[in-house]
């Protein structure tokens, strides 16, 4: 029998180590809805662990970490929104660039910061329902940004579905052509949910230097940001599905420890490889059965550019 | 009537090409105001200026009574306009509602007000009897039901002017009969109507008045009362074109095409041809009447290969290719309905679609032989007669009658045995229509075979040697042309069972 003080702590860290993927999903589904492809989530993500690190450091105030972590991101994502939007560039390679661009500046800026302490962000033990028998490790002693990340989940996918906002972006990404002829400013929704969009993966990374890992190492994503934007396809552009595609992935990537931890030998090397092997199993699957629900934003990665003809 | 729309010396240029020509419109409140023109003519540009889709490079806008500048759809939809494009604009993957709200600022706005929606649409659907399906999504609609979708988003913002760019191309008859019943009832309670489109009997019969516009300038503008057929044709066209194409006599030869209890099935799932069973001759023509969506469709893209079939045999000149890839079915010329989505590949060049199907003929090493294609697709632009800035130009910026040449131009100068053509004019102008029905003549000459699915029945008893009818799946009954009656024809069209004498 497996011990079921394993499967909780198991449970609850996965939910830990899910909360930065679930951020930066989050903020790429947007971005990919409005029909931007922003491939630059490591670079942002690492950016906004830094930030978030070094603001928290100097003013002891991790919550204000947080914040700045999230604007460094939308910074980054500016600069995406720019060439991709407003000029129309090759929106993989911008992307590409800002992942050189985050690990490259944060490598070097952050080498005074290695072995610091800053101010982390504490948990909150709910009062009552987290002294629960189990349930109450795995639900309720997180950090607020932990359960933040839920409820913002709920949020984008009640603001996608049931707003104004959410129908423009959508039109956005699906149909900009159809979008911009009922009134809609297809560029300005764009840049919106690039910006947002960044917002989110850089809190996603500040999530990672100041309440996960709480010490700032160079390269710490780790290729979280890769994940991420396979969790995107995984949770099939819907907020409410990242919830469980991050915990999976969370999961996957901390059961290496676990299982090292009691003696269980299997190679960490392909612990790490699994979320890898299982997106490219949902992709295959997601292929085969053609559902369009699944499908990518019809209009993903295409610059709009009014009256043009193809 | 006093004037709600004046458009004054509009110019428009794309590179070299001026699409608009110092061109003067204006439009009177409450009328239905007819645009004519044939493919290329400029009238979706001129409109799309009016919608602030395009910038005028020079002229003004006048709308009620003030000067106006569009800088974008939005600005045109505040001051009440609306416009239904040639080519849709709906978001497939959203619901009818979702379509219809799309960038609408309903009260409690940003969240939306279902219950207000619902209310409103009904009204509008009871006012009109325009009826919509409002939480289907859009795949599943007709043609005709998207239209109306895009008639209502226009309805639903209370514009008091509505643009419809060519809307019957699109339509069955009994689909234009009742649109011309709700654009009837829209101008009764006060709304302007324009209306694009290329068939005269249609403008005579619903329009107020008429402006006709030719290779981007305009010709004039006539009160409908006033005029007649000749006379536009006259003016859309410059000379007058009689659209009576004689058939010289042929004998048939052999058996081209034999298809034998073909049954396939449709996206769905679910059988859309059922047993169907013909044969074509050589230098033969057989017309397959019905209204879209009887599995014409199906039927013909399981011929060119493009569907699998489930049961039954397809045989070309005596062999069976009913498991033949589309590679292996090159005698087969394809003229598909939808030329944009099947027929073309409208983000690639005038010459690459030329040569879509013959790159292989240019191979020179591991090289494509670039000058002599050159060659041979400067040749058939010239002897289509396809009207393109380039042959580098991309093929999808070329006007819908451009478009049907270039198809005919890859498809026919190929020499095929067999020729699918499916609604091979539809939203084609006079001009090009007596085209391409004199291009499917040559071809008999020449001794291919021609299937002609069209819902346009003069089109098939001007074309067809022998004619059948589709209905849900099946044929009905194929009689030689001679025998054929136009009246019973139209009444299996419709669903009618045949009645033996
Ligand atoms: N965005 C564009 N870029 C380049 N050329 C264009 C563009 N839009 C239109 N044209 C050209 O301008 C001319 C007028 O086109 P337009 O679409 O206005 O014709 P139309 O009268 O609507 O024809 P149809 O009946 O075929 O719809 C055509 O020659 C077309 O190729
Ligand atoms: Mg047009």
């Amino acid at each position: 029998m497996v011990d079921p003080n394993f499967i909780a702590s198991l449970l609850a860290s996965s939910i830990r180590a899910g909360t930065p993927l679930l951020y930066a999903t989050l903020g790429e589904i947007i971005t990919e809805r409005s029909g931007v492809l922003n491939l630059g989530l490591e670079g942002i993500m690492i950016t906004g662990a830094f930030t978030g690190f070094a603001i928290s450091l100097a003013t002891g105030n991790p919550w204000l970490g947080v914040l700045c972590g999230g604007i460094a991101g939308m910074l980054l994502a500016l600069v995406h929104a720019f060439f991709s939007i407003t000029l129309k560039a090759n929106q993989s390679i911008t992307g590409l660039m800002l992942v050189l661009l985050g690990l490259g500046i944060t490598g070097f800026l952050g080498r005074n910061y290695i072995g610091e302490v800053a101010y982390y962000l504490d948990l909150i033990k709910i009062p009552v329902l987290s002294d629960l028998p189990y349930l109450g490790e795995v639900l309720f002693s997180h950090d607020p940004l932990a359960y933040l990340a839920v409820i913002l989940a709920a949020l984008l996918w009640f603001i996608l579905f049931k707003t104004r906002y959410g129908l423009e972006i959508i039109a956005a990404g699906e149909k900009p052509e159809a979008a911009d002829s009922m009134g809609v400013d297809v560029d300005r929704v764009r840049y919106i949910s690039t910006l947002f969009g960044g917002f989110l993966v850089g809190i996603g990374g500040a999530y990672l230097s100041l309440a996960y890992a709480k010490l700032w190492t160079e390269g710490m994503t780790a290729g979280r940001g890769w994940i991420s934007l396979a969790l995107v396809i995984f949770s099939g552009w819907m907020p409410q599905r990242a919830i469980f595609g991050a915990y999976l992935f969370g999961g996957l990537d901390v059961l290496s420890f676990k299982l090292q931890a009691i003696g269980v030998g299997i190679s960490y090397h392909f612990m790490k490889m699994l979320p890898y092997v299982v997106t490219i199993l949902v992709l295959l699957v997601s292929v085969i059965r053609k559902r369009a629900a699944f499908g990518a934003p019809t209009a993903l990665g295409t610059p709009y550019v009014r009256g043009k003809k193809e | 009537m006093e004037t709600l729309l004046e458009m004054r010396n509009i110019v428009k240029r794309f590179g070299n090409l001026v699409a608009n020509d110092h061109i003067d419109f204006e439009v009177r409140r409450g009328e239905i105001h007819g645009l004519l023109g044939e493919n290329g003519a400029g009238k979706t540009t001129l409109m799309n200026i009016l919608y602030g889709i395009y910038q005028p490079d020079e002229g003004e806008i006048i709308f009620e009574g003030k000067k106006v500048r569009f800088k974008s759809p939005k600005d045109a939809i505040s001051a009440g306009i609306g416009m239904v494009h040639q080519h849709f604009m709906l978001v497939p993957r959203m619901n009818v509602f979702q379509n219809i709200v799309l960038g609408y600022r309903t009260p409690h706005d940003p969240l939306i007000n279902q219950k207000w929606v619902e209310e409103r649409v009904e009204a509008l659907s009871e006012k009109y009897g325009i009826d919509v399906a409002l939480y289907e999504t859009m795949m599943n609609l007709s043609v005709g039901e998207e239209q109306r979708v895009e008639i209502l988003k226009a309805l639903f913002r209370d514009v008091k002017l509505l643009i419809l760019d060519e809307p019957t191309a699109v339509l069955t008859p009994q689909e234009v009969d009742s649109l011309f019943y709700a654009l009837k009832s829209m101008t009764k309670s006060g709304l302007t109507i324009i209306f694009i489109t290329h068939k005269l009997k249609e403008a005579l019969k619903v329009t107020d008045r008429i402006t006709v516009l030719r290779r981007g300038k305009k010709v004039g503008s006539v009160k409908t009362s006033e005029t007649n057929e000749r006379e536009l044709t006259r003016m859309m066209v410059g000379r007058d074109i009689v659209l009576d194409i004689t058939k010289p006599p042929r004998e048939f030869g052999k058996e081209v095409l034999r298809v034998e209890d073909l049954w396939v099935k449709d996206e769905r799932g679910n059988y859309a041809v059922k047993g169907v069973s013909f044969s074509i001759r050589e230098g033969e023509i057989l017309g397959i009447a019905g209204i879209s969506g009887n599995g014409q469709r199906e039927l013909e893209e399981a011929i060119a290969g493009l569907r699998k079939v489930e049961k039954g045999r397809i045989i070309l000149d005596g062999q069976d290719i009913t498991k033949k890839g589309v590679m292996e079915r090159e005698n087969i010329a394809y003229i598909p309905e939808d030329r944009i989505g099947v027929g073309l590949a409208p983000s690639l060049s005038v010459l690459e679609n030329l040569m879509l199907k013959d790159f292989k003929k240019y191979r020179k090493g591991i090289f494509l032989d670039f000058g002599e294609m050159e060659k041979r697709g400067r040749e058939l632009i010239e002897e289509f007669s396809v009207k393109t800035p380039s042959l580098h130009s991309s093929a999808g910026a070329l006007s819908g009658g451009n478009i049907q040449r270039l198809i005919l131009a890859r498809e026919l100068s190929r020499n095929p045995r067999l020729i699918i053509a499916s609604q091979p004019t539809r939203g084609l102008d006079v001009a090009g229509i007596d085209y391409v029905r004199r291009r499917l003549i040559d071809a008999v000459m020449k001794g291919a075979a021609v299937l002609l699915i069209s819902e346009d029945l003069d089109e098939i008893f001007q074309l067809a040697d022998r004619i059948a009818v589709m209905y849900e799946g099946e044929i009905r009954g194929v009689v030689d042309r001679e025998r054929a009656n136009y009246e019973k024809v139209g009444y299996l069209m419709a669903g009618g069972l045949e009645v033996t004498a």
